[in-house]
């Protein structure tokens, strides 16, 4: 990795104060994202800020109806975590299967949204449940927060503090592992809120990132069952493709990962 | 046996240090005053180095020299060599293009060294690497080698026209197409044995340090085969006479092939530290061993088989292209010729094979010898061969197998090679009873019942390995002979050292070979030490490589033993006033047979030792060596059954079983055997199921780290049953055949079997990834 | 540069590192702790794999500063003196190790799995949990074979205790 400076912030007013004095910073949490491309020099930050001991980015709180989890959470506290566990559990369950046990010691949920990578897993979740992102300045719902690959809302300097999530009344996560990376190849989480609405989203599949899939979206609203989805029809156009998966390979995943979701949910 | 003799499960003497973490690699060294080299290496598959450019780069911080390709030529470093000649069927020689250690004018691959720095840290030496600029101008390139062989291709090397290495033949084309023309069937299969990265979890490093004074330089590197290293280093690279030149290789963790090759990284440090006056350390990244440690397999093949009315193979025709990369790696030669089409016969009587093997360059990493080397391609190819075969004549696998298995032994292939013995009904039994053959059917239609596909696929495998018997590898063009050597001392207190010329990587020499002595002489094996790794120790060797340790190293500490204990016998029959002919040696002691007459193994060492009374004539010391060469290859064989399923949804592969029936002849410790199946067996399935190095058509590699390849995990593999069926190898005392390639060899076959039985489909190219597997499920 | 305070194997220690210093070029290069090793860059392999408060973390995968503070646990610091701990005696017992590359890494991913589990573990757990170390010789069979072994033994240790 280049030559970097590495700052330790004690609370979020002092990350964006750090980030202010610095030509090119970045917010560092677990690093589970960011380290690996430092590593191979494909990003070159003046400054690294970590937010990761910041004690007002840590934990859950389940509210009512909503779950917030703080930014710098990590993947491990989330998956075993009560509350995550009562209110929503397919949260729990897409945190058991991120990454790998030591990545889920690092890695945070602020850090698994900010890129908007198209392999991460809880953009999946975000956009499914109508999530809604706080940062140090504003709240922003999931809708308008990704933007496509690799971009987000967030403007420069801005710190994600927590994603609060409204408890639906059936959720599930199911995904295919990419192979090699183990990240997700496809990954579809379905979601019935408690007014009734249904929201599926996919990760892994779109060249734009994270997406909704309105077709199933239609057919679950119809019918809450697996079977309901046998006759939609997921277009390959848009899709990823690469050596482990085929556009039409990742459209059939959509379709069977959300299948399997529903199942799963209930 | 006694509990430390030969076949005991004696936990390992090795594991202490690596459970504790004090192994020590290469990469856990430092020297005083050591620096840190960072290679510049090209981005293209092809180009031509118009310039370089290093004057930023020697401004950076801690920059102690930017060395390129041309000052190594000018420096008479000589270029690679490959060590086994082959002679194309017009007879003339195979097409070698220059490979220099750097690359002055031309690169040929993605990853092609054309300079290094030097710097006071690796970070600092990296940092000064990307400031190095290099003129390239970009030349056409080709990876696949179907397209290198096509006319208007470009074009590799200027002494190889039409990018072809060689094109060589074996076996008898005339009694083949005979057979052909009075065939009742005829069963034909393309197909394509993906390109594999070795990935020893341990990248290859390499520290150098240059005593001026003494003109002398030791070398720290990640081998196989130190002596072959400094031999070819010191023969081939004038790097330094053999008695100037150490080579040490420590700790080495894992090889599978790749860390038999001497790579230019190594003579460039060796190179550097004499230019630069101090020690040079280079460890390579996991990047840059997909990029430069030496591939395995890429082979493209049509093949025929000739079946008469009783379902008995009369002929095998072979054509293969096997892709080398873009030079000429220090065995690749060999692998698609003397390792690979020599083992077509397989486990079957078939009395006529005809084979042809076109040799092709292209714009890739440099291909080699990887687990299996050869052997696995052949299997793999005749494996799914009656496979087809039995779903077009519509027999059993298992019986088509059985019907055609030579069963007389010795036996002479149409392909040079004379198995020795073997008996492959007795391992195909243990495998079907393992995996209750006969009771698949029912398991089949409950999974269907449950939405799964359910396959059994069935491989019989035949290796040859105890490599080799020099004279013979000599006659086929091989550069070095293949025996190996040995020395026992017992020193004046009775403890005992082994010096051996084979090298472990990971295969557990200093455990075994140690139970031998153990056997012999009845000493536990804390009283005995294991030497190897290091040339100025150890007497010259050849390495470990192709199953080798055992049979052949092995066997040669057997004789070194032999000569040890003959002359230890007299030293106690003397002390004794017995004759020689009733001493025998139990528990460490030399008896008087029929007697309670004794004496102890440390008090014969130190009368050997004092010299005080010796019989009349004999030399002092208690000390003797032994070179063994083979007489023949060993033949390893055995079945591998598995059975999994396939989700139709994803093409996802599940393992339900998986049972292996091997001979590897004697075994010295069965626990330690199993472990080199499990891990050949992991390969092989890593092969058939997720791992391909690829590259775009211009020769960018696609899989340049585990982000890409993919690597088999604990969850991709499921646990496995072992089983051994022996014959004991009749050509070395020990009756050993060797077994650290099996697994690789025999078990992609299966893998691939069993799914086109899952999906009812017979052509499906490895990887069977999941896309590729649900693609061919839903194909028309 | 920076000065690094954590506490590694019982002993603190502080060290000058430049920032962009991987924890386990801490450890390697500055502490000579060398059983810690590097097997891919990606955090893919485990290799690398240290404890960081009691959890397993990768090593090279954070910054040696992200670590300032914390108490570190390798490979060297497990056994008692000349006791191995359990998870070390299963892996030898079980010959879960051929050439020791990965063995540290894998070692102390698998004290973390029987931590986290506890006696709660069977095959498939244990392959599930193995997801982030790669080997590359035992095929995992014996690996696995000793995560199960030693998590017995690691119950009755602590019954001891």
């Amino acid at each position: 990795m280049y030559q970097t400076t590495y700052h330790r912030a004690s609370s979020v007013d002092e990350a964006a104060s750090l980030f202010g004095k610095s030509s090119e910073a970045k917010f560092l949490a677990g690093g589970q994202t960011l380290l690996p491309v430092m590593k191979q020099r494909l990003a070159s930050p003046s400054d690294v800020i970590d937010l990761g001991k910041i004690k007002e980015l840590q934990g859950v709180e389940l509210s009512g109806d909503t779950l917030t989890i703080k930014a710098a959470t990590i993947y491990y506290d989330i998956m075993t975590n009560a509350d995550v566990k009562k209110a929503i559990p397919a949260i729990a369950h897409l945190t058991s299967v991120l990454g790998d046990p030591a990545v889920r010691h690092r890695g945070t949920i602020g850090g698994s949204i900010a890129n908007n990578d198209p392999a991460a897993d809880f953009p999946a979740a975000l956009l499914a449940l109508g999530a809604t992102v706080k940062t140090n300045k504003r709240s922003i719902a999931a809708d308008d927060f990704f933007k496509g690959l690799f971009t987000t809302a967030l403007e420069d300097g801005e710190i994600i503090t927590a994603v609060s999530f409204p408890v639906p009344a059936k959720a599930g996560y199911e995904k295919m592992r990419h192979p090699a990376s183990r990240f997700a190849l496809t990954g579809v989480f379905v979601a019935q809120t408690k007014s009734g609405e249904v929201r599926v989203a996919a990760t892994g599949a779109s060249q734009n990132g994270v997406m909704r899939v309105p077709a199933i979206e239609a057919a679950l609203k119809a019918n809450w069952s697996p079977s309901a989805i046998d006759g939609v029809t997921i277009s390959a156009n848009g899709l990823l493709a690469d050596i482990h998966g085929s556009a039409e390979y990742r459209a059939n995943l959509v379709k069977v990962m959300a299948q399997r979701a529903v199942k799963a949910a209930g | 046996m006694g509990v430390e003799g030969i076949g005991a499960r004696v936990v390992r003497k090795e594991d202490k240090r690596f459970i504790t973490g004090k192994g020590r690699y290469v990469d856990d060294i430092k020297l005083v005053g050591m620096t840190h080299a960072h290679f510049v290496r090209s981005p293209h598959a092809h180009a031509k180095v118009k310039g370089i450019d290093s004057s930023a780069a020697l401004k950076m911080p801690g920059v102690i020299a930017v060395l390129t390709g041309q000052q190594i030529v000018d420096d008479k470093v000589g270029n690679l060599i490959c060590g086994w000649a082959i002679t194309s069927k017009d007879g003339s020689p195979m097409k070698m293009g220059a490979w220099p250690a750097m690359a002055p004018e031309t690169v040929r691959f993605v990853g092609q060294a054309v300079a290094v720095v030097i710097a006071e840290s690796k970070n600092l030496a990296r940092d000064a690497a990307e400031a190095v600029v290099v003129n390239y101008e970009e030349l056409p390139a080709v990876a696949d080698v179907q397209a290198a062989i096509k006319s208007g291709a470009p074009q590799l090397h200027p002494e190889a026209p039409g990018n072809q290495v060689y094109d060589w033949v074996i076996g008898d084309e005339g009694a083949t197409d005979a057979a052909f023309a009075k065939a009742a069937n005829v069963v034909k299969l393309d197909v394509t044995n993906n390109r594999l990265a070795p990935n020893a979890m341990e990248p290859r490093a390499a520290i150098a340090d240059y005593d001026a004074a003494e003109e002398h330089f030791t070398l720290y590197t990640t081998s196989q085969n130190p002596h072959v290293a400094r031999l070819v280093l010191s023969a081939f690279y004038n790097i330094a006479p053999e008695h100037k030149l150490r080579v040490i290789a420590p700790d080495v963790g894992g090889g599978f092939g790749s860390k038999i090759f001497i790579y230019p990284e190594e003579m460039v440090a060796l190179w550097a530290s004499k230019k630069v006056g101090r020690p040079v350390k280079w460890t390579g990244d996991r990047t840059e061993a997909f990029l430069t440690d030496a591939h395995g397999r890429d082979h493209v093949t049509h093949a025929e088989m000739a079946f008469d009315a009783s379902n008995k193979i009369i002929g095998l025709k072979v054509k293969t292209y096997a892709n080398f990369g873009a030079y000429m790696s220090l065995f690749s030669s060999s692998v698609p010729t003397y390792l690979y089409a020599t083992l077509l016969s397989g486990q079957y009587n078939i009395p006529a094979i005809h084979a042809e093997v076109v040799g092709v360059y292209t714009n890739t990493t440099p291909v080699d010898a990887y687990r299996g080397a050869g052997r696995p391609e052949a299997s793999y190819l005749i494996e799914r061969l009656m496979e087809t075969a039995a779903r077009q004549l519509k027999v059993d696998p298992a019986q088509l197998r059985r019907t055609n298995f030579i069963t007389q032994f010795p036996h002479q292939t149409p392909v040079i090679m004379a198995y020795d013995t073997g008996d492959f009904n007795a391992s195909l039994d243990a495998a079907m009873k393992a995996i209750d053959y006969t009771g698949f059917a029912g398991r089949k239609a409950k999974a269907k019942a449950d939405g799964k596909l359910r396959g059994i696929g069935v491989s019989c495998y035949i290796e040859a390995c105890g490599i080799a018997p020099s004279k013979a590898v000599g006659s086929l063009g091989a550069g070095v002979g293949l025996w190996e050597s040995a020395e026992v001392r017992v020193n004046p207190v009775g403890t005992i050292e082994i010096l051996t010329g084979s090298h472990s990587h990971g295969q557990g020499h200093e455990t075994t070979f140690c139970q031998l002595v153990a056997e012999r002489l009845g000493v536990p094996i804390s009283q005995v030490s294991i030497v190897h790794g290091d040339t100025d120790k150890v007497q010259f060797g050849m390495g470990t490589y192709g199953s080798r340790s055992a049979a052949v190293g092995l066997t040669a500490i057997l004789k070194a033993m032999e000569k040890m204990e003959s002359k230890a016998k007299k030293i106690a029959a003397h002390a004794l006033e017995a004759s020689e002919a009733d001493i025998v040696i139990e528990n460490g002691e030399f008896k008087v047979t029929g007697t309670d007459k004794a004496i102890a193994l440390p008090m014969v060492a130190l009368a050997a030792y004092t010299a005080h009374n010796l019989p009349d004539g004999m030399e002092p010391g208690l000390k003797e060596s032994a070179f063994y060469d083979p007489t023949n290859f060993t033949f390893p064989a055995g079945t591998y059954i598995c059975e999994l399923e396939v989700d139709p949804g994803t093409g996802k592969t599940s393992f339900v079983n998986f049972v292996a029936a091997d001979d590897f002849g004697r075994l010295i410790n069965p626990m330690i055997v199993e472990g080199q199946v499990h891990g050949g067996l992991v390969q092989g399935i890593g092969q058939a199921l997720l791992e391909h190095a690829i590259y775009d058509a211009n020769g960018q590699p696609v899989t340049a780290s585990f982000m890409d390849y993919a690597m088999p995990r604990a969850d991709d593999v499921p646990s496995f049953n072992l089983s051994h069926t022996t014959t004991l190898c009749p050509g070395n005392p020990l009756g050993i055949k060797g077994c650290g390639e099996a697994g690789a060899i025999g078990a992609s076959a299966a893998v691939i079997n069993a799914i086109t039985d899952a999906i009812g489909k017979n052509n499906l190219e490895m990887p069977a990834t999941p896309d590729r597997v649900w693609r061919t499920i839903h194909a028309a | 540069m920076s000065t690094v305070k954590l506490t590694v194997n019982g002993k603190a220690v502080a060290v000058e590192v430049e920032d962009r210093t991987l924890l386990v070029q801490l450890l390697r290069e500055h502490l000579n702790l060398t059983g810690t090793h590097v097997g891919c860059d990606t955090s893919q392999c485990g290799a690398c794999v240290v404890h960081m408060d009691g959890r397993a973390v990768k090593s090279c995968t954070m910054l040696a500063g992200q670590a300032d503070g914390a108490s570190i646990t390798t490979i060297e610091g497990i056994a008692k003196g000349d006791e191995l701990h359990p998870m070390q005696a299963a892996f030898r017992d079980n010959h879960g190790l051929q050439c020791g590359y990965c063995t540290p890494g894998m070692i102390m991913s698998a004290i973390d799995i029987v931590h986290r589990h506890g006696g709660q573990l069977d095959e498939a757990t244990v392959r599930a949990e193995l997801e982030g170390n790669i080997c590359r010789c035992t095929g995992y069979h014996n690996i696995v074979k000793a995560v199960l072994d030693a998590a017995g033994r690691m119950k009755v240790s602590q019954a001891a205790e």
